[in-house]
């Protein structure tokens, strides 16, 4: 029972108070720029786990023939053939979501959550468990990606998966859409926001003060 | 020429890697809390991304695009899907060249902006200007621009947002946004700015 608890632990812990994206700053790069609407976001954050999970799996499969020297290179290319792979894929099948997603799923390559769980967690467990902590981070980035993406297309065009919710007022409806949501500064906004609420819900995550005026008057 | 400097404002200040594209924001907002660090990632990012996008446009050209292996008698072969390996590839291989020629021949710079070298091998910004060369097919001239253009306007943002947050000292801010949190809205009001360069380049 330890050990199903075990996973179970490793699989939740990430999802909200280990969130990779607020917590630890990883990943943000992608973050924002595919949130404008909830099927990108969507498509973007299954994309990650896809990529995560196997590169996490093959990482750990090969972790003991991996000379330590050279094991970051060994790794980005895992990740990079496995981004390939989703990429090609995402042409083939769904042509017009790639487009929009433009070079946001290649970059996936250098995305620093897949990085950090491949070499800090892959790198010294057995397939399975890393398996589940890689699923555990890309549903936690998911997560933000999801609630991110909801809020600036509800907001930013009244719909929800291209369902119009809320009726526009330009077509009879009581609703104004707010422009801004749909521009680069409310996402920054958005991510801010969730990582005041947050960690006000768990003021352990609280940053202590970054220096103190006097360090830096004596610093110059 | 004009082409080639509206090309150059263009990446420097309309498509602004960090505020407008979310690109490199790992770096930016973790090497943004003293000017100094700042300024010497801001260095290295313009240099690395000044060699890597035309050095990538020319490998693309000649070995990786669609149709470029005609003179050998197959132009039906298309490489371009090996583009992010090949990307990657040479970015970590100039970053690590850079390290070396800089630390033996010039170490004043190696002190200092030497130490984000390394960083820069899996930055987002650079790959992303990469992706974005391939995507635009820019020539030689324009991808060079565009490299040392897209690295000004990182190299721009992440300093002012570094001046920003060292004034940050003197603010009381609610715990919950102290860090991480004050540095999204920060960057959210900078990008707003930002957004105004857009409106005057579509009129």
């Amino acid at each position: 029972m330890a050990a199903a608890e075990g996973l179970w632990g490793t699989l939740t812990a990430p999802l909200i108070r280990q969130n990779p994206v607020t917590l630890q700053i990883l990943g943000i790069c992608s973050a924002l720029a595919v949130t404008t609407s909830l099927d990108t976001a969507l498509t973007m954050a299954t994309a990650l786990t896809v990529v995560i999970v196997c590169a996490a799996g093959v990482i750990s499969l090969i972790r003991a023939h991996i000379p330590a020297a050279i094991r970051l290179i060994v790794q980005i290319i895992v990740v990079a053939s496995m981004v390939i792979v989703v990429d090609q894929f995402l042409q083939a099948f769904f042509f017009e979501l790639s487009q929009r997603l433009s070079v946001f799923v290649s970059l996936i390559a250098t995305n620093c959550i897949v990085l950090g769980r491949t070499e800090s967690f892959a790198r010294a467990n057995p397939p399975l468990r890393s398996m589940v902590d890689a699923l555990g981070s890309g549903l936690g980035y998911g997560l933000v990606l999801v609630v991110i993406g909801a809020t600036r297309e509800l907001f930013g065009a009244g719909r929800l998966l291209g369902i119009q919710l809320l009726p526009l007022a330009e077509e009879g409806g009581w609703f104004t859409p707010l422009g801004l949501m749909l521009l680069a500064p409310s996402a920054f906004f958005l991510l801010g926001g969730l990582v005041w609420a947050m960690r006000s819900l768990w003021p352990e995550q609280v940053e202590d003060t970054e220096f103190s005026p006097h360090e830096i008057a004596s610093q110059d | 020429m004009g082409d080639l400097g509206a090309l150059f404002l263009r990446a420097v200040f309309v498509e602004n890697m960090p505020l407008t594209y979310f690109l490199g924001l790992c770096t930016f907002l973790a090497l943004s809390r003293r000017t100094g660090t700042a300024f010497g990632l801001g260095l290295a990012v313009i240099f690395v991304m000044g060699l890597t996008v035309p050095l990538n446009q020319m490998i693309y050209g000649a070995v990786l695009a669609p149709g470029a292996w005609a003179w050998a008698g197959m132009p039906e072969v298309d490489l371009s899907y090996l583009a992010l390996l090949t990307f990657i590839g040479t970015v970590a291989a100039s970053v690590q060249l850079i390290e070396m020629l800089l630390e033996r021949f010039l170490p004043a710079v190696q002190a200092s902006f030497g130490a984000f070298l390394p960083l820069l091998t899996v930055h987002c910004a650079i790959l992303g200007g990469n992706l974005f060369m391939v995507e635009r097919s820019y020539d030689l001239a324009q991808a060079a621009v565009y490299g040392i253009g897209s690295g000004t306007g990182f190299a721009i943002a992440v300093v002012m947002l570094g001046a920003i947050r060292t004034r940050l000292a003197y603010a009381d801010l609610p715990g919950g946004l102290r860090g991480l949190g004050i540095a999204f809205v920060l960057s959210g009001m900078m990008s707003l700015g930002f957004s105004a360069f857009a409106q005057m380049a579509a009129q």
